[in-house]
């Protein structure tokens, strides 16, 4: 193989890049901007980000995001992980392959027919919608995620390994305890991650199940939106995107780190 | 067994001899089904305690099973299985005297090796003192002691081995059991553990239960073998009685080369039998140890190693062929003949190579004698 920085190469780079990260990069320019037209330039300043943390609206929205967001992916993760245990480990139950695809139906069904049925199902048996419904719509939907993410490490989870521990004393709920979740931990976390930011950046099935007590960040930005943007949407985007940044380096410097241990440790048990 | 080869009259570890030893392991007609496959079939089997009894056999035929039952991960279809005298079909896992070394090793990666060996002990409740001197004695056992802080993913393949089998050691089980336990290492490495393994198992005075498919292992490690095929037992015996009395071909076959011979009893005395094999051939003799009767089919069995290749007609042996040296294989301190006889018949001798090879005496081609004495082999229900 050959690969030399030719002309060709450069160009294709910069296109793809300019494709993906010109509209991001304007936005974050604008959030800039002093004039109140989104796409005239007038100078630099602040006061946007002023402007959008005096803004109570805004900060509720954030907050019942946050909320939503933390109680839906915890609550998620753990039914999506009892959900995998029992595909893995159960062996061949009755219905086990009916259980097993409607586990996966979910992802694929479009958010409006989720978020519809789920309003539907609200309304009918009458619950006040706010808060608590959107918190149920978004366990819903990402617990399959968790299920998905927890089940495909299970598979290759060493079942001697449990057996090890019920060999040493542990009753089966103690081998699980002590040491199938612990090697489990990090798909359990990724799980959880994962399902926090589905549940953060919903924006359908939120719509469909909130009431009006409750306003999460992406409606709130949707419905600013409708009414024109304002530089302060660039503002609220813009912290957004420097904390997935942030959240996507870390990531990767973790793992990084995992990776040279790895190595280094290899080269240990090699001496 | 009847047949005991080499009586020492003194002091031999024979339990399994003295009608009046109790065994700690008992299969009483243990039958194990999995759905409409039966994995073990009407099995009875006696280990005394102290023993290193391994269970040998091919891929599918049950040992694991056996084992598994012990453990207690499985629970037999129909019959007993006691320890000790007391019936254990219905004791969990983890509330029987029995540990197991697993053939992954099943090391727990998000622990040190100390906190793995720990591990049974802090689940027993051990008081804190009491557990650290425990491990402390197991790391020496192994000789590991340098590598307590380390976590599995840090240490070779043998380190892993000895954590593993130190980890099932530290409860001082009643029984301890070994599923393949060297099947991950190479041969130099699998050759020096066996021999530390019997150290461990001498040392201690625990018994042990290996599970092996390798016969030359079951050979060096274990004070009995059951050979087990299909889910049934062929043969329980000692190594020497398995190698040198095997009571079907099954046996013969599976430990160690043999050369079969087809053929009719044409008379039988008390001494002796004379199987007819071959037209034109004299009948071979060999000394009666097996029930058969005369006019039946019967096959000898003979170790390779137990026939000698001559060029001149031997003369003072029992029994003697000719034929044409067919294939010469030279693994260096052995050479296998394979010999062509009149009835197209491919008969393998073996010889050390005392010599060098450009001394060799015979090459492709030449015409030879085997012989050996009617000692030398067993004859074979068919």
């Amino acid at each position: 193989m050959n690969s030399r920085f030719t002309w060709f190469n450069a160009t294709s780079l910069t296109l793809g890049f300019v494709f993906l990260y010109l509209p991001i990069l304007l936005l974050v320019i604008f959030s800039f901007n002093e004039s109140r037209l989104v796409t005239v330039w007038a100078g630099f300043s602040t006061k946007w980000y002023v402007e959008l943390f005096q803004d109570e609206a805004f900060l509720d929205a954030a907050l019942v995001t946050l909320r939503v967001a933390l109680l839906s992916a915890t609550v998620a993760t753990i039914l999506g992980t009892l959900a995998a245990v029992v595909m893995i480990r159960a062996g061949r139950f009755r219905g086990r392959t009916l259980f097993s695809g409607m586990i996966y139906a979910p992802l694929v069904m479009p958010e409006v027919i989720t978020g519809l049925s789920l309003l539907l199902l609200f309304v009918a048996i009458g619950i006040d919608r706010g808060f608590w419904t959107i918190t149920i719509a978004h366990i819903t939907f990402s617990m399959c995620y968790a299920a998905v993410v927890v089940s495909s490490r299970m598979v290759t989870f060493d079942t001697s390994l449990e057996e090890a521990a019920t060999d040493l004393g542990c009753t089966p709920f103690q081998s699980f305890i002590k040491v199938t979740l612990p090697i489990m931990a990090p798909a359990i976390v990724s799980a959880w991650l994962l399902a926090f930011t589905l549940s953060l950046d919903d924006l359908v099935i939120a719509s469909f199940t909130s009431g009006p007590g409750a306003t999460t960040l992406p409606m709130k930005i949707y419905s600013q939106v409708r009414l024109g943007v304002t530089p302060q949407i660039n503002a609220l985007s813009t912290i957004l995107i420097s904390v997935v940044t942030l959240g996507v380096l870390t990531a990767s410097f973790l793992t990084r780190r995992a990776e040279t241990k790895r190595k280094a440790d290899e080269l240990l048990a090699g001496s | 067994m009847n047949i005991s080869p080499n009586k020492k009259p003194s002091a031999r570890f024979a339990p399994w001899e003295d009608p009046a030893q109790k065994p700690l392991v008992r299969f009483g007609n243990v039958t194990k089904r999995f759905g409409s496959f039966t994995a073990i079939d009407n099995i009875s089997l006696d280990i005394y305690e102290r023993e290193f009894f391994a269970l040998l056999g091919p891929s599918g035929c049950g040992k694991t099973t056996m084992m598994r039952m012990l453990a207690g991960f499985e629970k037999p279809s129909e019959g007993t299985i006691s320890l000790g005298g007391e019936d254990i079909a219905d004791i969990p896992p983890y509330k029987r005297p029995v540990n197991m070394m697993f053939q992954s090793y099943a090391l727990f990666p998000h622990m040190t090796v100390e906190a793995n060996i720990a591990f049974g002990l802090k689940q027993d409740k051990w008081p804190k003192q009491q557990i650290s001197e425990r491990v402390e004695e197991m790391l020496s056992l192994v000789q590991l002691t340098k590598f307590a802080k380390r976590k599995p993913h840090q240490l070779s393949g043998g380190q892993r081995q000895r954590v593993a089998l130190a980890r099932s050691l530290a409860k001082k089980p009643k029984l301890l059991l070994l599923d393949e336990p060297l099947g991950a290492l190479d041969k130099k490495l699998r050759e020096k553990t066996q021999f530390e393994l019997m150290d461990i198992q001498e040392k201690l005075g625990m018994t042990f239960v290996i599970v092996t498919h390798d016969q030359e292992e079951a050979m060096t490690v274990a004070s009995r073998i059951a050979v087990m095929d299909d889910g049934k037992l062929i043969q329980v015996a000692t190594p020497e009685v398995i190698y040198e009395y095997p009571n079907c071909r099954y046996v013969a076959d599976f430990i160690g080369d043999v050369n079969l011979v087809e053929g009719r009893i044409s008379s039988k005395t008390e001494e002796m039998v004379k199987l007819a094999w071959a037209e034109g051939q004299g009948d071979i003799d060999i000394s009666n140890k097996n029930g058969c009767a005369a006019g039946e089919n019967a096959c000898l069995a003979i170790r390779p190693e137990k026939v000698h290749v001559t060029r001149e007609e031997p003369q003072d042996v029992d029994n003697k062929i000719r034929g044409v040296i067919h294939d010469i294989a030279y693994i260096g301190n052995l050479s296998t003949y394979y010999v062509k006889l009149g009835n197209g018949q491919i008969f393998r001798a073996q010889e050390s190579n005392r010599r060098r090879l450009a001394n060799r005496e015979f090459t492709w081609d030449d015409q030879v004698w085997l012989s050996w004495r009617n000692t030398a082999g067993v004859l074979l229900q068919k």
